[in-house]
């Protein structure tokens, strides 16, 4: 049915799941940068998260990715000129990718940790203190594992748009899932096959995740009440 | 210098009719993602599986698949098929306009279905039942007072799923449509100044979301002010 491309496809499906998840990795960590900025008493540090996260989420994913890749590469070049380097930059695509898609999520998750990290009663920081940890050990201790809980339901969605952006990768030649089936449906004039292939990778990719985070949720959630409606 | 903005300068002209063609491209789909996401909802909040699953399974499928894929599903996607090539519909789906519009409805629709199903759901339970000890018929019941109050209430979400949408649309240069990004690509072709053009582009939608959030805040001045924190 594939004509022989399902194993290409496989290959780019599998690019496609290393890009998301070291983007996710990048994401973050960018993320939780930003939610420190945010949260910083020092104002112009938290004015600079701000301007961060306002920015990203003002600009199409697209857009950034051309920016980054194509601009980002000229300019590099351009500075690289002016400074009398005569070697010529090349960006590959896979790194755009993670530095594009970390940078732009790191943004949205640095909003669901800010959220997060304000959900926490400040009683059990001061708590922590009292006891003779250091900031490090409150961090690790007694914030982060509570945040995951708080922060799980954002992070879902985001790591969920996040697979889905991978798609826009393609467009700057790496060579994921989605390229491998645009090629594929040029050379055997069957686009709607290879794109309904593509697809139901995609669902499967976005419905384990699902199941995955849900599993997370639930054992974060360990010993927190709901009220039943 | 590095940089170079008098050629971004003498295209402006270009990026202005992109802005238009974004513009445009959002509102169709916009408006017809909104006629399909009604009855959709409607459909998600009834009690009958038979009703409810056939929807919840297309905002599944919609939500869980990439906006790129779908598009060229339906864009290059649909011209495998002789059928669709010798059938009446054909001028429009080889348009490249029409398509766009008609894939971003789709995917706009599932999600503003399921926002305003959770909408539908979180109305308060003494509007419905003060509506059915007025004698109300669910028909009544549904155009007076659910549909009504869900479709204020989703407003604040709705205004966020539009933002996103606005984002959307910039796939539509992948598709050869010239909107902002396609105008950007053009002269990043061009003239090859990529930083310069992408930059542009940013800035112009940049200028459209702080005019869309605008535009929201006072929607929900005029329709929401009844759910406003008072002021005294």
């Amino acid at each position: 049915m594939l004509h022989g491309y399902g194993s290409s496809i496989l290959e780019g499906a599998w690019l496609t799941v290393n890009l998301a998840l070291t983007a996710m990795a990048l994401a973050i960590v960018l993320g939780l940068i930003g939610a420190t900025l945010r949260l910083s008493p020092i104002k112009w540090l938290a004015r600079l998260g701000e301007v961060y996260t306002t920015l990203i989420r003002g600009i199409p994913d697209l857009v950034l990715i051309l920016l980054i890749f194509y601009g980002g590469q000229d300019l590099m070049n351009r500075i690289a000129m002016a400074l009398g380097s005569t070697d010529y930059i090349d960006i590959n695509p896979f790194v755009a990718g993670v530095c594009t898609m970390g940078f732009i999520f790191g943004a949205y998750l640095s909003e669901t940790f800010r959220g997060a990290f304000m959900a926490i009663p400040k009683g059990q920081i001061e708590a922590g203190l009292a006891y003779g940890m250091g900031s490090a050990q409150v961090f690790w201790r007694i914030l982060v594992p509570q945040m995951v809980r708080f922060a799980l339901p954002g992070f879902t969605n985001n790591w969920l748009v996040l697979t889905k952006s991978t798609a826009l990768i393609s467009v700057i030649g790496l060579q994921d899932m989605m390229f491998k089936a645009k090629s594929a449906a040029d050379a055997t004039h069957e686009p709607f096959t290879f794109f309904l292939a593509v697809a139901g990778l995609y669902l499967m990719l976005t419905s384990v995740s699902l199941l995955v985070l849900r599993f997370l949720g639930r054992h974060y959630s360990v010993g927190i009440k709901a009220a039943e409606l | 210098m590095i940089l170079d903005y008098n050629l971004i300068w003498e295209n402006l002209p270009l990026y202005f009719g992109g802005a238009l063609i974004t513009l445009k491209v959002l509102l169709i789909s916009l408006f017809f993602g909104l006629v399909l996401a009604i009855p959709l909802a409607l459909m998600r909040v009834s009690r009958s599986p038979l009703i409810n699953f056939p929807a919840w399974l297309y905002t599944y499928v919609i939500r869980g698949t990439p906006m790129l894929v779908q598009l060229f599903l339906i864009y290059f996607g649909l011209a495998q098929f002789e059928a669709v090539r010798q059938s009446v519909f054909w001028p429009y789906l080889s348009s490249a306009t029409f398509c766009a519009c008609m894939a971003f409805a789709i995917n706009t629709s599932a999600y503003s279905a399921e926002l305003l199903a959770g909408s539908l759901k979180s109305i308060p339970y003494g509007e419905i039942e003060a509506a059915k000890a007025m004698g109300m018929s669910r028909v009544t019941l549904y155009r007076r007072i659910l549909l009504p109050s869900a479709l204020r209430r989703v407003l604040p979400q709705y205004s966020n799923e539009v933002l996103m949408m606005m984002q959307t649309t910039s796939l539509a240069s992948i598709v050869t449509l010239v909107d902002i990004t396609g105008a950007a690509r053009t002269v990043s072709a061009r003239y090859y100044l990529p930083f310069e053009a992408f930059i542009t582009a940013a800035v112009f939608y940049l200028v459209l979301t702080f005019i869309l959030t605008r535009l929201f805040k006072l929607a929900e001045r005029r329709w929401l002010a009844y759910l406003a924190p008072r002021k005294y």
